[in-house]
């Protein structure tokens, strides 16, 4: 029981681990980027759209290669063409990062739920929904054994590649943040890109390739909720406000990767454990669910009040950089 | 004399649109060498050495390095040249350690080890005698500590020439010895350090040579030890110009704002004003003269009610109802509640005396939109003002509803002044209120802040040009680092006897006791 | 010398900001940047249905305006969105970046359910009505102060703190709604019968219209002509200039804040008790975000407001009318508002810089 619970917990909170480690990689650069729901629809969607194409072209009997390189592949390149829109507007226009971010949310959950919806009208094919089973089934595969070796293999090893995939995307994103000459660079381009400029670091280009590589990061989140959470069946809004989660699992987080990967557990968890609860009422549910929100809240507030320096956000975030204004 | 020197300039030039901020100026200095490079604000120092290290590009000149002639056109490349440039302000990531900070930016091929750093900052550390811990964070150092990294960050990257902008104008006493001791080690191994500075004391005791600039010109480069501080003086504060601004005798002078043994300091612990007293009277200007940031800013903002004090009281003789009160620690409004009448144009016009995004009409208003108990502001008065303002100062704009940053400095400059003169002031401060004016409109200031004491207005002006000063005020104060240097009659008094003042450093107190600071 | 120069090698261009622009240049920046807007999403919508984009437009323009019912229903629309943007204006003029509208309505609106549901058959309709104005404007006012005074207090990232506040709003809206629904738990949101604004002049919505064109011209004299006004746009302008004159910046952060959610807590009102007669989470239907677009792009100008909040309303109607014609998701009007979105924020930039082509190496003033 409390295995499946956990079981459960970390396969809701691997969307919002990836939806995190990107916009932590983005935020480290000094862009508050507000539109990751729009781009973990965005994935979703170029992931489902994808696999669907493959599928209907190959009438289900899908390679399994195929399978997972053509969504996989289709998901990035869509989340990072979201990122480029983001970038132009606010590193090379220097719009402004709100605006251009909610702006991003609202077109990216358009773009999510216009082909969610339409992908068959569009592509005159004859049937009632999007069920990618045979893909969702590639998707899900975990390893064979897992079965043998009762809770441990429940709580350990029963995820699919996506899920580890995240996790070592978030450990990899730890490491390059504190270990590497590129990591060093990044947290200065955000903290204070006037000096990052004075030491020859290229701000612009860090802030273009940290804000893609985060949204191509969220945007797997997106892949792997419909793929593995939702079996490979679309629904238009399923998906629900995970995308803002992921931004509150940041600050919970306070920007450390390595803590967003037990952060996403808890979230994942606080979704789940009213499931399981025998006496918790319907609404119940609805009152468990602001606790992360809370809880971030909370988290805010204390880093706020306590002022140490390392547990902000990025001193820059949110500020578009023009060297020739000092 | 066969010696290559490590750097030298040929007739460097350089304008800022029309204004020549150098002129012709030559410079060398060999290996192991300090060149003390001496001048007032404005006279250029900065603007050289920033062409030496990237940041400016010569108009005309040449530049050799080892003999051989360099372009430097980036940052990067004055690296590459083995010169590394200490800015005044610091270029550090605060949530960055030492370490992470030096080795900021560096593109080596080898692995990113941060250990191996930390060694290698030992080691220079070990070297040269610095105190630094590679791991400590930068918010939680000092003022010095910072400049420490700043220097390392340099000397790390291999540089062979040193170049310091004020260096000692942030630190202490002891911390200054201490640096100097550094340089000299420095200078031992080698490396050609170039200091930038005006003050004399420090120049005399630190440097092998000194090249003097004056209001962008190059004066000349002399030997230390065959000079002396009046020699210096004259050469940087040069020949006293005559201005002819009116200087009328102040009429029964009686005792306005009387600040005493007033002290603040900053979060670091650095004393920015330490036990200053003066009086400042109405019906005369009472000059304030000092080398830039020594406390002029601190000192109007703690008598204009936004600088927390630390010590001291400011008292204020009210000439009407005849009491006096103590202003400090209250906010503005209770400052103007009180009956106070005090008017401040601030050295920062557009930041903080106006409001650059919005028209002439509504700047008036910034002093006056609280009057009447109406909640809807009334901006009829303030229009009035405006016009009469445009009009009699003659300030050149489309009309009252152009935002002031459209305009040039000069109409920014009469469109606030007007507005603080408006409020018929009891106490007038103006912080460097020419800076930047052409001659006409400096001569417009200089009239108005004369028709205001021969109201009765007890005048403070902050000023650089010591020959304004000269003819301007009636009293002098002279500050440096934040501490009262002198009080002079500004009728009997020289540009030199200021000067030697202005640049007096708490060094001579100190003499070089090496010993207790080990 | 505060002028830096710098040192650029061979560059192909380089950008200034401008020191002003003439008024009628930037509009035809702006004008050609939503020509620009209309043909992409002409080609959008080419490329993925088919149509004939001038068919689509015209289709839209008759979604929207077509019939006199649609016309009301694009007011109504309208001037919900537009109370929003004009609740978030203040805070945005402040630079205070309150992006919890969307909660601060929702609270606003639930305030005003649980005065229908338990005083409803209680009161007299005009004292429940005044009951009801009180509990929403101060439920939506205190739902924005909380942000506003960690903010004040101990600079707690806004941004940040009011987005977190929506999700806790509509949670607890769900939770409301499951509690009081019929049957209980079904979650099908209980129908308010005591307490609805009146009907005036035949027409449904034309109250909350006037309501809202009260609002628009009480906000423009607020922001233009009050003192209230002019020290938040000081603040807003220069912190520095702010204090130099004596203005409390934490007072007024606070107070704009009070405002601004007042006025989100009325937009929950006429939603809940002028519109819908009932509450659910997403009643206010991502507004909170739509108004920010709204008051940005019309530069927090209310009455240029009325213009861009029509301008996303129209777009909404009439993509829609193009998905029901023509068979497609509604979102359609999502991506197309995105697109148009994405060129106005876009042109701002040649507003404020300006681009300098030049062939040889040449000083660049910092």
């Amino acid at each position: 029981m409390i295995a499946t619970i956990i079981n459960r917990a970390v396969m809701q909170g691997i969307p919002l681990l990836l939806g995190s480690t990107g916009e932590i990689l983005t935020e480290k650069s000094g862009n508050l980027n507000l539109g990751i729901p729009g781009i973990m629809y965005v994935g979703a969607i170029s992931g489902v759209s994808g696999a669907f194409l493959y599928e209907q072209a190959v009438g289900g009997q899908v390679n399994p290669a195929l399978a997972i390189l053509i969504p996989f592949f289709s998901c990035i390149i869509g989340s990072l063409l979201m990122g480029l829109i983001y970038c132009f507007l606010t590193v090379t226009l220097r719009a402004n990062q709100n605006v251009t971010g909610l702006a991003l949310t609202t077109f990216g959950i358009g773009i999510g739920k216009f082909f969610g919806g339409s992908l068959i009208t569009l592509t005159g094919s004859d049937i009632p929904s999007i069920s990618l089973s045979a893909t969702s089934k590639v998707f899900k595969a975990s390893l064979p054994f897992v079965k043998s070796l009762g809770w441990v293999g429940e709580i350990f090893f029963s995820y699919s590649f996506l899920a580890y995939l995240a996790i070592i995307i978030a450990l990899a994103a730890s490491f390059v943040l504190n270990k590497t000459r590129i990591g060093l660079h990044l947290r200065a381009v955000g903290e204070n890109p006037q000096t990052a400029d004075a030491t020859g670091i290229n701000v612009s280009k860090y802030k273009y390739v940290f804000t893609c590589i985060g949204s191509a990061i969220a945007g797997l989140g997106g892949l792997y909720y419909v793929m593995d959470y939702a079996n490979g069946v679309w629904s238009n809004n399923a998906f629900g406000d995970r995308g803002w989660l992921a931004i509150a699992l940041v600050i919970f987080a306070i920007w450390k990767p390595s803590i967003s990967i037990l952060g996403s557990i808890l979230f994942g968890g606080l979704y789940v454990v009213p499931i399981y609860m025998s006496n918790i009422s319907v609404q119940g549910v609805e009152l468990v669910k602001t606790l992360p929100y809370v809880v971030t809240i909370i988290v805010l507030i204390i880093t706020s009040i306590r002022n140490k320096k390392e547990n902000q956000p990025p001193a820059s975030l949110g500020l578009s950089y023009f060297r020739e204004e000092r | 004399m066969d010696k290559i020197p490590a750097i030298e300039l040929r007739n460097i030039t350089k304008t800022f649109g029309g204004i020549v901020a150098n002129k012709n100026v030559c410079l060398t200095a060999e290996k192991g060498e300090i060149l003390s490079i001496l001048g007032e604000n404005g006279s250029g120092k900065t603007t050289l050495m920033n062409m030496i290290s990237g940041i400016y590009f010569p108009d005309s000149g040449e530049i050799f390095i080892d003999g051989k002639e360099v372009v430097i056109s980036s940052p990067k490349e004055a690296f590459d040249n083995k010169i590394g440039m200490i800015h005044q302000h610091f270029k550090l990531v605060d949530v960055f350690s030492a370490a992470e900070n030096i080795v900021l930016g560096m593109q080596d091929t080898d692995d990113f080890n941060m250990r191996k750093y930390s060694n290698k900052i030992r080691q220079i550390s070990e070297q040269y005698g610095f105190d630094i811990d590679p791991d400590k964070k930068i918010y939680e150092m000092s003022v010095s500590e910072k400049q420490t990294v700043e220097i390392i960050k340099v000397l790390f990257r291999g540089a062979n020439i040193l170049i310091l902008d004020e260096p000692t104008a942030v630190l202490t006493p002891q911390e200054t010895q201490k640096l100097f001791k550094i340089l000299r080690k420095m200078r031992e191994d080698g490396k050609t350090i170039i200091i930038i500075t005006h003050k004399l004391h420090e120049v005399l005791s630190l440097s092998d040579k000194v090249a003097v600039l004056r209001k962008g010109e190059y004066i000349g480069t002399v030997i230390t030890a065959q000079t002396n501080e009046s020699q210096l003086t004259e050469m940087m504060v040069g020949k006293k110009i005559d201005l002819n601004i009116t200087r009328n005798d102040p009429i029964d002078p009686a005792d306005r704002l009387c600040i005493n043994h007033i002290s603040c300091v900053n979060r670091e612990g650095v004393k920015l004003l330490d036990d200053i007293s003066f009086t400042a009277k109405g019906g005369e200007i009472l000059g304030i003269a000092g080398i830039a940031g020594s406390g002029q800013r601190e000192l109007l903002e703690s008598i204009a009610g936004l600088q927390h004090l630390n010590e001291g009281e400011i008292l204020y003789n009210n000439p009407k109802t005849g009491k006096t009160e103590n202003l400090r620690d209250k906010t503005p409004l209770q400052i103007r509640d009180m009956g106070v009448r005090l008017a401040f144009v601030p050295e920062d016009r557009l930041g903080m005396g106006l409001v650059g995004n919005m028209d002439i009409v509504d700047n008036m208003m910034l002093r006056s939109y609280r009057k009447g108990k109406s909640v809807f502001l009334e901006r009829k008065a303030p229009k009035s003002l405006a016009e009469d303002i445009i009009n009699r100062l003659e300030v050149a704009t489309p009309s009252a509803s152009t935002p002031v940053r459209r305009l040039s400095g000069g109409n920014v400059q009469k469109v606030l002044v007007g507005r603080e003169i408006a409020s018929s002031p009891t106490v007038l401060m103006a912080a460097y209120p020419v800076r930047g004016l052409d001659i006409n409109s400096s001569y417009l200031i200089y009239n108005l802040l004369n028709e205001q004491k021969q109201k009765g207005v007890a005048v403070i002006f902050v000023g650089e040009d010591l020959d304004v000063l000269l003819e301007l005020c009636d009293r002098i104060v002279v500050i440096g680092q934040g501490k009262i240097s002198g009080i002079v009659d500004a009728r009997n008094t020289t540009k030199e006897e200021i000067g030697l003042m202005m640049t007096k450093s708490p060094l001579e107190e100190i003499k070089e006791e090496d010993g207790e600071n080990e | 010398m505060n002028n830096i120069l710098m040192k650029i090698q061979n560059p192909l261009f380089h950008i200034t900001k401008r020191a002003s622009i003439v008024w009628w240049k930037a509009w035809i920046i702006r004008i050609l940047a939503v020509v620009a807007a209309l043909l992409v999403s002409g080609i959008v919508t080419l490329a993925l249905t088919g149509l004939n984009p001038l068919k689509v437009y015209s289709t839209m323009i008759e979604g929207a305006l077509g019939t006199s019912r649609r016309m009301w229903m694009l007011l109504q629309n309208m001037a919900i969105l537009l109370c929003v943007a004009l609740a978030i204006t203040p805070a945005f003029k402040m630079k205070f970046w309150n992006l919890g509208a969307e909660g601060q309505v929702l609270i606003g609106g639930l305030a005003t359910e649980v005065c229908m549901i338990f005083l409803g058959p209680n009161l007299p309709t005009g004292l429940l009505l005044l009951v009801m104005v009180i509990a929403s404007v101060a439920a939506g006012a205190i739902w924005a102060f909380i942000p506003a005074f960690f903010k004040a207090r101990w600079n707690t990232n806004e941004s940040l703190f009011t987005l977190m506040m929506n999700y806790v709003a509509m949670q607890i809206v769900s939770f409301f709604t499951l509690l009081w629904s019929v049957p209980k738990g079904s979650g099908t949101p209980r129908m308010l019968e005591f307490g609805q604004l009146p009907v005036i002049g035949g027409q449904k919505y034309l109250l909350n219209v006037l309501i809202v064109a009260v609002l628009t011209i009480g906000m423009f004299i607020y922001l233009k002509y009050s003192k209230h006004g002019y020290e938040i746009s000081v603040v807003g302008e220069s912190e520095n200039t702010a204090k130099y004159i004596g203005i409390n910046v934490k007072k007024v952060i606070m107070r704009t804040m009070l405002l601004s959610g007042a006025i989100c807590g009325i937009a929950g009102l006429l939603l809940v008790a002028g519109t819908d007669h009932s509450l659910k989470s997403d009643t206010a239907g991502g507004r909170g975000f739509t108004a920010i677009m709204v008051s940005w792009l019309a530069k927090f100008d209310p009455i240029f407001m009325v213009l861009t909040s029509f301008l996303i309303v129209f777009m909404e109607k009439g993509a829609s009318k193009i998905s029901e014609v023509y068979r497609l998701n509604a979102s359609f009007s999502d991506i197309l508002t995105g697109i148009i979105i994405f060129f106005i924020i876009g042109c701002e930039f040649f507003i404020n810089y300006t681009i300098k082509f030049h062939s040889k190496s040449e000083e660049v003033r910092k």
